[in-house]
């Protein structure tokens, strides 16, 4: 399905990250955007408000975050693609519904304009300290599907394709940018409506007799169908059953939560999109997302004008983690240099999966601005010595 | 003859083997009964009364949703045959709020608890009224939370006993129908579960209305409430609404407390209609942004 031309401001602008993911929404057909003001993600969210009554949305500032997410999930039930948007406090507020999200299988884009925490933090300032968060916040075991644009335009095009990956996949998906990306103004291509591929919803071609809401398809994503048209079904927080109605037993405990956690593992390769630069070769990789992509390339020339082979490999794709690339590589470097704006979240990961392999070096910063690069510049010569 | 002696009813004058129909059949999930509500409990008899009133209001099950919260009045959503949303603590509102805002055609319902929809929900529940959000919000109140074991509730009387307040409760508990009526409801009624024919009126005819339309139904909750504070059974509760319940339409907000085992005023307080939240916003950007506004897309097939 090609986007509705009413949504997409085709052209070039000078906009910042907020705004671009904004325009993503409007691109991405987002017609219901329910939030509540939180800097620095308040300007998503008066972007929308500006431009919805213009594109056939519905902008609604709702009470607090935790209405707001309760309203996206609401609407996309009904039928509209939805979102909402907030930073450290608000997304921590949104958990619980996030995880609702999960267990009934709701399409929605969640962004997180990640400042310094913990608590109130540094409101105006940068952090990316809730990847953790983004992944197991919500109580209870699942999977989840976040990403990080490093730049304006990719966060415009990785809010429409936060919309995709949830219509595919049926889960709500983050899209993690931090204060510097959101705040940064630089060149955005809008393209043609044309040009822009959206992935419809998957709903049943079944006739309500033989419809199930939760039996599951090959790709254990189960097929949704429309309120209001006879299907008469139930969703539930609860433990459910493929009719979606509650059993509290382990056994439909484990079908029901394994499949949720496998409809995200056993898809991983077509779900997970990384950014591979010099890795042939490279004794040196720079594992790094978001914002401190950006500051690591200066340390990263620096080094190879020092002679030391460095790769980088951007995540794109966050969670589900992309374990398989990072395994691959362990065997065949010196180390993982990883700077990241928090003590340490994403190293784990890559420690994980490099299982000793290999070293993995975290860069860490506790918020409130970026990295020097000459800190990264500083792990990637000790680690290569 | 003891009850595991009774025979049922319909062996002696049916020949036939097959169930007999259950009469709200068409609204309710058969395949999940039984339900979970205990004996005497007057949750199902709302839900009786909302299955009537459907039929009278002349909505069929695809016309509704109804979502629900989290405890005993919340689990209305599993039982009843529409499309049906049970949500988590609290937030049944705000779940709702994005269901009428995509599928403004439907009549939305959201059926939950006096702990679901004024505590955790509270916030929720007064500004959806002051928005005029299009549904109707019937609250199954038992003075207590009952699903959890019968702690103090908002709506809990004062003096009356819960395990959380093991001396009796001394905190002044809401009146809904004020609360409802103050933050901008437009149709605000409250019965008992006494009042059978009364309270499916009053849905039939709030069914038809649009806004933020509120209905308190006062039900036993013989298990926790009536066991701990000693009022016996549910049908002594039922002769305590049958003794205690006035019926006044129209009557003074202030005075619609409800003391321990006091009066109860029942009957309907407002029906007042103003536009709804969807009406205001579109009449203010045809206002304000004339050619400009394109009219909000409802959800659909996508």
């Amino acid at each position: 399905m090609k986007a509705d031309p009413k949504g997409v401001l085709t052209g070039v602008h000078y906009l910042d990250g907020d705004h671009a993911a904004a325009e993503g929404a409007c691109a991405a057909g987002c017609r219901f955007f329910a939030g509540y003001p939180i800097t620095p993600s308040t300007e998503v969210a008066e972007r929308v408000a500006l431009r919805f009554p213009l594109i056939g949305g519905q902008f609604i500032q709702m009470e607090d975050e935790l209405a707001s997410i309760a309203a996206v999930l609401g609407a996309s039930w009904g039928g509209l693609r939805s979102m909402t948007v907030t930073s450290g406090p608000g997304f921590s507020l949104m958990m619980e519904n996030i995880g609702l999200g999960v267990m009934m299988e709701v399409p929605c884009v969640v962004i997180d304009v990640q400042r310094g925490g913990p608590s109130t933090g540094l409101p105006t300032l940068p952090g990316q300290a809730d990847m953790m968060q983004a992944r197991w916040g919500s109580h209870g075991d699942y999977e989840i599907i976040a990403l990080s644009p490093n730049s304006p335009q990719e966060c415009f095009d990785l809010t429409i394709e936060a919309f995709n990956l949830s219509e595919q996949w049926r889960v709500p998906v983050l899209v993690m940018m931090d204060e510097c990306v959101g705040h940064m103004t630089e060149k955005v291509v809008i393209p043609q409506a044309d040009e822009i591929e959206l992935t419809e919803r998957r709903y049943t071609g079944l006739v309500p007799a033989d419809y199930l809401p939760y039996k599951p398809g090959e790709d254990l994503v189960p097929e949704m169908a429309p309120i209001g048209r006879g299907y008469h079904f139930h969703t539930t927080g609860l433990t459910h059953d493929e009719r979606g109605y509650p059993v509290m037993t382990a056994e439909c405990q484990e079908v029901c939560v394994h499949r949720l956690i496998e409809k995200i593992r056993r898809n991983a390769d077509r779900i997970i999109h990384v950014e591979k630069t010099d890795l042939d070769g490279a004794e040196v990789v720079v594992v790094s997302y978001g914002i401190s992509s950006r500051v690591a390339i200066p340390a990263v020339e620096k080094a190879r004008d020092e002679g030391v082979m460095v790769g980088e490999l951007r995540l794109v794709t966050v969670w589900p983690f992309p374990e398989k690339v990072i395994r691959e590589l362990a065997g065949n470097i010196k180390a993982f240099v990883v700077p990241e704006i928090n003590y340490g979240q994403i190293v784990y990961e890559v420690e994980r999966c490099a299982a000793g392999k290999c070293e993995t070096r975290l860069v860490p910063h506790g918020g409130g601005w970026v990295h020097d690069p000459e800190t990264i510049f500083q792990a990637i010569r000790e680690v290569a010595r | 003859m003891t009850l595991t002696e009774r025979k049922p009813p319909q062996a002696a004058t049916q020949p036939s083997t097959a169930e007999p129909e259950h009469p709200k059949s068409l609204l309710l999930r058969m395949d999940r009964m039984p339900h979970i509500w205990c004996s005497r409990c007057g949750i199902g008899i709302a839900v009786g009364c909302f299955a009537a009133a459907l039929e009278k209001a002349g909505l069929t099950p695809d016309d509704i949703t109804v979502t629900s919260g989290i405890g005993c009045a919340g689990r209305v959503a599993g039982y009843v045959k529409v499309d049906s949303f049970h949500t988590t603590h609290g937030r049944a509102i705000p779940f709702a709020v994005g269901l009428t805002l995509s599928r403004p055609e439907m009549t939305h319902v959201v059926f939950s608890g006096d702990g679901d929809l004024v505590s955790i929900g509270g916030n929720h529940f007064i500004h959806a009224a002051r928005r005029n959000q299009n549904m109707l919000v019937i609250c199954v109140n038992n003075f207590t939370y009952a699903m959890t074991g019968g702690q103090l509730a908002p709506t809990t009387p004062i003096s009356a006993r819960a395990t959380t307040s093991p001396y009796g409760n001394f905190e002044r508990p809401f009146s809904l129908p004020y609360l409802a009526a103050s933050a901008g409801a437009t149709y605000v009624a409250r019965w008992t579960a006494l009042h059978i024919r009364r309270m499916t009126d009053s849905m039939a005819e709030a069914l038809q209305r649009l806004g933020f339309r509120f209905i308190e139904i006062i039900a036993p909750c013989s298990t926790i409430y009536a066991r701990r504070n000693k009022l016996g059974t549910g049908l002594d509760l039922m002769k305590y609404y049958y003794e205690n319940a006035v019926i006044e339409h129209d009557a003074p907000m202030e005075g619609l407390d409800i003391g321990f085992q006091s009066k109860i005023i029942v009957g309907k307080f407002i029906d007042q209609p103003r536009p709804t939240f969807r009406q205001s916003m579109k009449a203010h950007y045809e206002k304000v942004l004339g050619s400009k506004f394109v009219p909000p897309i409802n959800g659909g097939v996508m």
